[in-house]
């Protein structure tokens, strides 16, 4: 017996099979020559159209469109992490008045969409002119880039309130008990142990959740604000010429794949000890 | 100052009439988008499955371009990018002739493109669930590939990506918004327009909110129902 197990270590595996043309390959090969010829095609375009005169006009204004962007994206994400606090525990209160109300607020935000939200918020309110001058709201309303920003943060809250239910929820009751044995009060028990397992849960649902954001920010631009979109409009509709848009594509592309790949880096640095 | 009543009402002092066309078109372009979404985000799946590296590799990059892009850009892009191809093409025969392309039909190609592109992952991930002794099952009896496919794989892989797919229902359902940008009578246009001449925007954009949500609660109803049916039968893993 030993001798079969040791000379079969030493046999020759067989040649890996020949790979021939089956017909995926051919589809296969097809359609990647397809996709190769698109991005021949765009470079060859994009370098063809290249006009010096357009870039100096044009670049300056889509830099400050994407700092618009990210400025817009980035404080409703931020503010709207901060009200998803309130929400997600209102979501689970004991008070069927205060769980009801954080249920509608979550149903309706996630259930309508932005552009409907942000339309409401930016025209409706103008409608409320005399109340909202007599609190001396209407500076804030008559701006659409406020506008655009109060909207996107009831937005994000509804969706983030969600994501942080889901990921304190994943965690079992166990860690709540044991904490609790060790006399730990409640905010160190959050702060402790349930916030640093509960995000690793929430880390992939919060950056799918930026990046919608900034996809869905593109619609600011309906709405006069001058975000990349908006620049992008702007230049259209001044030199019909379609690399506007196409340049707008590769910007929010590039911004889009950065962020999946910064987030794949750090949930591999932070699940490192859940590996096996 | 009419009351809110009229404003709503059916008939030519009200908008009843107007928005109620405007759910018409939303709720056609959607039920019109969903099939090719379905369909070509199956293929899509199909190949990113494949064993075939060259056609995995495809399969990606579609996902990746079109779930990276806004789909208000991409709706642009097609809308202007299409009619600019189109009437390229159309100038080496006719030069004189003006082409316009139906904002509907490239709200469905938009739109039908992103909801493939998310379509492929939720099939992708369900045909992962699907153990590989099902097909080899469905061969040791003699079943073709495709018999396979559609006999013994489809069942189980439409059970296990109901739940996702109802889900990008609803996002479809509120991406159809976006084609009011690009000229299309929906739901919001429709509301858009009573709002400037009645100037009264609050209660018409948050009617047309109410509208979203009622829309969203009745598909629920409707997956419900689908889930119910499909479930029937299958077999608890």
């Amino acid at each position: 017996m030993t001798e079969a197990t040791a000379s079969s270590a030493e046999v020759v595996k067989p040649p890996p099979p020949a790979r021939v043309w089956t017909r995926q390959r051919i589809l296969g090969t097809a359609v990647m020559g397809f996709w190769v010829l698109c991005g021949i095609g765009l470079v060859a375009y994009l370098v063809s159209a290249w006009d010096p005169e357009l870039y100096a006009k044009y670049a300056p204004y889509y830099l400050s469109g994407l700092l618009v962007t990210l400025q817009l994206v980035g404080t409703s994400v931020v503010l709207g992490a901060l009200l998803s606090i309130p929400i997600a525990y209102g979501r689970d209160s004991r008070n069927p008045v205060v769980a009801s109300l954080a249920y509608g607020y979550v149903y309706f935000f996630r259930g309508t969409p932005l552009l409907a939200q942000t339309f409401l918020v930016y025209y409706g309110l103008g409608s409320f002119r005399p109340e909202l001058e007599a609190v001396g709201l209407w500076t804030f309303f008559r701006e659409a880039w406020y506008c655009a920003v109060f909207a996107f943060t009831l937005n994000t809250a509804a969706y983030q309130a969600e994501i942080l239910r889901g990921a304190v929820g994943s965690i079992s009751h166990g860690q709540w008990e044991a904490s609790a044995a060790l006399g730990l009060s409640k905010f160190r028990t959050v702060q402790k142990i349930i916030l640093p397992q509960a995000l690793i849960v929430a880390l992939r649902p919060y950056g799918n959740e930026i990046i919608l954001m900034i996809k869905g920010s593109a619609i600011v631009a309906i709405i006069t604000v001058y975000d990349l979109m908006g620049e992008t409009r702007r230049a259209y509709s001044r030199t019909f010429d379609f690399q506007t848009y196409l340049w707008a594509a590769i910007i929010y592309l590039a911004i889009v794949e950065t962020l999946r790949n910064a987030v794949d880096w750090i949930e591999r640095r932070i699940t490192i000890h859940l590996k096996r | 100052m009419q009351s809110v009543w009229t404003l709503l009402s059916w008939g030519p002092e009200g908008w009843l009439d107007d928005i109620a066309f405007g759910v018409f078109v939303t709720v056609s372009l959607a039920l019109a988008t969903l099939p090719l979404g379905l369909a070509f985000g199956f293929l899509v799946a199909l190949a990113k499955q494949s064993e075939e590296r060259s056609l995995r590799l495809a399969g990606n990059i579609y996902t990746t371009i079109f779930r990276g892009l806004p789909e208000l850009l991409t709706l642009f892009v097609v809308f202007y990018g299409a009619q600019i191809a189109v009437q390229q093409v159309v100038r080496l025969f006719s030069p004189t002739a003006f082409v316009e392309i139906n904002s509907f039909v490239a709200g469905m190609i938009a739109l039908g493109v992103v909801f493939s592109s998310y379509c492929s992952e939720v099939f992708l991930s369900a045909f992962r669930a699907i153990p590989r002794g099902q097909y080899e099952g469905g061969y040791s009896i003699g079943l073709s590939n495709w018999q396979t496919m559609r006999l013994v794989v489809l069942p189980q892989l439409i059970r296990i990506a109901l739940p996702g797919l109802s889900n990008l229902w609803l996002i479809l359902l509120k991406d159809t918004a976006l084609v009011s940008a690009i000229g299309l009578s929906d739901i919001l246009r429709q509301s858009g327009v009573a709002a400037r001449v009645t100037k009264e925007a609050f209660l018409f954009f948050g009617f047309a909110c109410l509208i979203y949500l009622a829309l969203a609660i009745i598909s629920s109803f409707g997956i419900h129902a689908i889930e119910r049916s499909v479930g029937k039968g299958g077999v608890q893993r």
